[in-house]
C-alpha cells in the first residue's frame, strides 16, 4: 500500500526524524491561509502516490500567500503519472546547502532490507544510480540484529565529512530503520535529506510503501489508505476480497489463481485480443465471490465479452457455475460470456450451466479464442456463448 | 525416485486442527502421505481422526515420532513463528502453505532456517507432490501421475493446469514443486533445477515463472552452465502493467525490471525452449523426452 508524503512524514516525525512543519490543503483558499500563517516563502507539493513530482511540476515555490493560492489552483486537478492531484502539502521553504539520498528497500535477492545512501541526492537520483553507481552505498541489514551503531556511522560518513553532520545523519538512519520496521514497510525513503547553511540535517521529502501483509497487525497504518487515490472498481474489489486490476482492453477476465489469471490475460493477447482486467477470485470456492466479480466486470463499459477460466483444484467448479447462474439471474448480462472450466466436479458444473442455458467448454485455448472473437463483434458460433 | 519428498517422508502437520490444516491433512492421508504427527498448542495428547497423535510443540512431535518434514497451515501472523519452531526442532524440510506472511518476518526466518541446515519451501505456495509416493501441501493428487517430468512453478492453479494437461497427454511427473509467489521464499528455481538434474528419474523439467524479481533470469544462467537435462520455460504476466502487484506479492514489475520479456529473453539466451502458451508444454516436453 502506498501512502502520501504528508502521512510518511508524520510517521517519521513520530520516530524522531527532524522534519519541518507542513499542512495539507484541498482548496486554493485553504492553501492561501496556511501560507499566510507560515509567512515567507512556502513550497507547494502535490500529494500523489508517485515519485518524481518535482520534475513533473508538482513541487513549486510560492513567495506570497497570493502566489500560493494561484499555484495551488493550477496543481489541484493536475495529472502526474496518470494520477489526479487532490491534495497539496504546504510547507515552509528550507534553505538548502546540499541534498542527500537515504532509502531502505526490502531486497529480494539478499532477502534483507538494504540501506541505500548517496551524497548526490535530490530529483536526479535515478540518473545517479544509473550513471554513477559508485556514488551510492548499499548496506544489507540482518533484521535479527537490526541496524548496528557502527553501520549507521558508516552510512553517515558516506554522506558527510563533518562529524557533527555524520552523527546527525547516523541518528536519522536509526530513526528511519525503526520507522521502516515498526510500520511494516517494504520501502522507506528520504530524498532529499538536506543540510542547511547552519549545519542542521533535515528531511524534506518522505516516501513509504507498506507491505499489504502487514496491514492486519498495523490498524493505524491501514487507516491511512486513501481510497480516493485508487480506481473505484479496485476499492470495490478489495472490499469483496477479490484481487482486481483494471486495464484498458475489452475482454473481461474472471480466473481463479494469480498465475492462471496472468496466463489467461496473456493468452487473450496471444489470440489478438486485449484483456480488460486482472481478476483473481482466489482459491476457495464461494458463489458470492463470483457474483461480486461479475458486478465489477460488467460495470466497466469497455468490456465487450466476459471470459471465465476456472481450474478446479480446491475450487469446486460447480460452486463457480452456481455463482454464474445466480449473478446473471440478479443482473442479466448485456455482453456475451464464454465459460471454460475443468477439474473438480466438472460434470456437475457443466450440467448446471447447461440446465440454465449456458454452454461451457473445458478447452482453455478455444474459450479464449471465442471470447476474443466476441469482443471484436464477430458472429457467435452456436456453441460459443450465450447471455447477450 | 523424486526430489525433496518420497515414500520415506514422515510428516508433521502444524495447525492440524485448523480449518485448512484438517481438510488438507485428510486429503494427504487419503493420498498415502505418512502423517505421523500433528501440532496444535493446547491439544497435545489428543488424536486427529482417531489416528494421528497431536502434540503441543513441534519439538515434542519430532522427539516422539522422528518426523523429517513439516507442513504449515497456521494463520499469517503466526506463520513465521511456526517456521522457526520447525527448524529449531530439527525438521529438515519445512513447507509453508500460508498466504499473506509479512515479508519482514521472512527476513528473520530465512537466515535462521539456513543456519539450521533445513530447507524451507514457500510460504504462499501449494507445496509439492511426488506422484504415487507422497504429497505435502494442497496440490490435488488426482491431476498427477507418476513419470519423469520435473515441474517447478511460482504459482498454484497455473501449475495444476499444466500438470493436468501433461497427465492427460501421458506425461507423468517425478515431482511437482510450487515454490510460491512471495518476494522472499525459502527455495528458488535454482534449488529445484539442481535437485531435478541430480535425480535419476527426472528426464526433463517444466518451469513456470512470472513477472517480478530475477529468480528466472538466475535460473536461466544455471540451466546454461549446469544442466544437461532439457528445461522448458514459461513466463506469466506478459500483459501485466508496471508497478502493480498481480495477485502474488512478488509478481510486480519494478520500474522496467522483472518484465516477462526480459525473462523470456534470458531463457532463450540460455538455449531453453519457451512455451508461448501453457498448453505448449505438452508438445515441447514430448519432443524432448522421446
Ligand atoms: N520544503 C522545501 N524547501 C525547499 N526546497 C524543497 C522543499 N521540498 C522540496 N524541495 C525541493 O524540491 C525537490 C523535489 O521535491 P520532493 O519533495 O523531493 O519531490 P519528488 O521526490 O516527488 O520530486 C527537492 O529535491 C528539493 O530540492
Ligand atoms: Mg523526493
Amino acid at each position: 500500500m502506498n501512502i502520501h508524503e504528508y502521512q510518511a512524514k508524520e510517521l517519521l516525525r513520530n520516530a524522531g526524524v527532524p522534519i519541518p512543519p507542513g499542512e495539507v490543503a484541498t482548496t486554493a483558499e485553504e492553501a492561501e491561509g496556511i501560507a499566510r500563517q507560515y509567512g515567507g516563502t512556502v513550497v507547494v507539493k502535490a500529494q500523489v502516490h508517485a515519485g518524481g513530482r518535482g520534475k513533473a511540476g508538482g513541487v513549486k515555490l510560492a513567495k506570497s500567500p497570493q502566489e500560493a493560492k494561484e499555484i495551488v489552483s493550477k496543481i489541484l486537478g493536475m495529472q502526474i503519472k496518470g494520477l489526479t492531484v487532490q491534495k497539496v502539502l504546504i510547507t515552509p521553504a528550507a534553505d538548502i546547502a546540499s541534498e542527500a539520498y537515504v532509502g531502505i528497500i526490502l531486497d529480494r535477492a539478499s532477502k534483507k532490507p538494504v540501506f541505500m545512501v548517496s551524497p548526490a541526492g535530490g530529483i536526479d537520483i535515478e540518473e545517479v544510480a544509473a550513471k554513477t553507481p559508485e556514488k551510492i552505498l548499499k548496506l544489507p541489514i540482518d533484521t535479527r540484529y537490526g541496524l548496528q551503531p557502527y553501520q549507521a556511522m558508516r552510512l553517515g560518513f558516506f554522506l558527510f565529512d563533518d562529524l557533527k553532520r555524520v552523527r546527525a545523519a547516523a541518528k536519522i538512519m536509526q530513526q528511519l530503520y525503526r520507522a521502516f520496521m515498526d510500520n511494516g514497510c517494504s520501502l522507506a525513503e528520504i530524498n532529499p535529506l538536506v543540510t542547511t547553511p547552519g549545519g542542521d540535517v533535515v528531511a524534506l521529502d518522505a516516501k513509504m510503501v507498506i507491505d499489504d501483509n502487514e496491514l492486519d497487525r498495523h490498524e493505524n497504518i491501514a487507516a491511512l489508505r486513501d481510497e480516493s487515490a485508487e480506481a473505484p472498481s479496485e476499492v470495490q474489489a478489495r472490499n469483496a476480497n477479490l484481487t482486481f486490476i483494471k486495464l484498458d482492453g475489452d475482454v473481461g477476465c474472471v480466473v481463479n489463481g494469480a498465475g492462471l489469471a496472468m496466463a489467461t490475460m496473456d493468452l487473450v493477447k496471444f489470440y489478438g485480443g486485449d484483456p480488460a482486467n486482472f481478476l483473481d477470485i482466489g482459491g476457495s470456492s464461494n458463489p458470492e465471490k463470483v457474483v461480486n466479480a461479475l458486478k465489477i466486470i460488467t460495470a466497466d463499459p469497455n468490456v465487450k465479452a466476459i471470459l471465465f477460466n476456472i481450474f478446479g483444484g480446491i475450487t469446486r467448479t460447480d460452486d463457480v457455475a452456481n455463482g454464474i447462474v445466480t449473478a446473471t439471474k440478479q443482473n442479466p448480462l448485456t455482453v456475451p460470456i464464454v465459460i471454460r472450466l475443468t477439474g473438480t466436479n466438472e460434470e456437475i458444473a457443466m450440467k448446471i450451466l447447461k440446465d440454465n442455458g449456458f454452454s461451457a467448454s473445458s478447452d482453455m485455448d478455444e474459450a479464449v479464442k471465442q471470447a476474443v472473437a466476441l469482443a471484436k463483434g464477430s458472429p457467435v458460433t452456436p456453441s460459443a456463448a450465450r447471455g447477450a | 525416485m523424486s526430489v525433496f519428498i518420497d515414500k520415506n517422508t514422515t510428516l508433521v502437520v502444524q495447525g492440524i486442527t485448523g480449518r485448512d490444516g484438517s481438510f488438507h491433512a485428510k486429503q494427504m492421508i487419503e493420498y498415502g502421505t505418512k502423517i505421523v504427527a500433528g501440532v496444535t498448542p493446547g491439544k497435545g495428547g489428543q488424536k486427529f481422526e482417531n489416528t494421528v497423535p497431536i502434540f503441543n510443540t513441534v519439538a515434542d512431535a519430532v522427539a516422539a515420532t522422528g518426523a523429517n518434514t513439516s507442513v504449515i497451515y497456521v494463520p499469517p501472523v503466526y506463520a513465521a513463528d511456526a517456521m522457526l519452531e520447525a527448524a529449531d526442532a530439527g525438521v529438515k524440510l519445512i513447507v509453508a502453505i500460508t498466504e499473506g506472511v509479512p515479508v519482514l518476518d521472512m527476513t528473520r526466518v530465512y537466515p535462521f532456517v539456513k543456519e539450521k541446515g533445513a530447507r524451507l519451501i514457500g510460504p504462499n505456495c501449494p507445496g509439492l507432490i511426488s506422484p504415487g509416493q507422497s504429497k505435502v501441501g494442497i496440490i490435488p493428487g488426482r491431476i498427477c501421475t507418476p513419470g519423469n517430468i520435473g515441474v517447478v512453478s511460482r504459482s498454484g492453479t497455473l501449475t495444476y493446469e499444466v500438470v493436468y494437461q501433461l497427465t492427460r497427454a501421458g506425461l507423468g511427473q517425478s515431482t511437482c514443486v510450487g515454490i510460491g509467489g512471495d518476494p522472499i521464499n525459502g527455495t528458488n528455481f535454482i534449488d529445484c533445477l539442481a535437485a531435478f538434474e541430480a535425480d535419476p528419474n527426472t528426464a526433463a523439467v517444466a518451469m513456470m515463472g512470472e513477472i517480478g524479481g530475477t529468480d528466472e533470469q538466475d535460473a536461466a544462467t544455471f540451466v546454461k552452465q549446469h544442466m544437461k537435462k532439457p528445461v522448458v520455460g514459461f513466463i506469466a504476466g506478459q500483459t501485466a502493467p508496471p508497478g502493480r502487484r498481480m495477485g502474488h506479492a512478488g509478481a510486480i514489475i519494478s520500474g522496467s525490471a522483472g518484465t516477462a520479456a526480459e525473462k523470456i529473453a534470458a531463457f532463450e539466451a540460455a538455449g531453453m525452449s519457451v512455451a508461448k502458451r501453457p498448453l505448449e508444454f505438452v508438445q515441447l516436453l514430448r519432443d524432448r523426452v522421446k
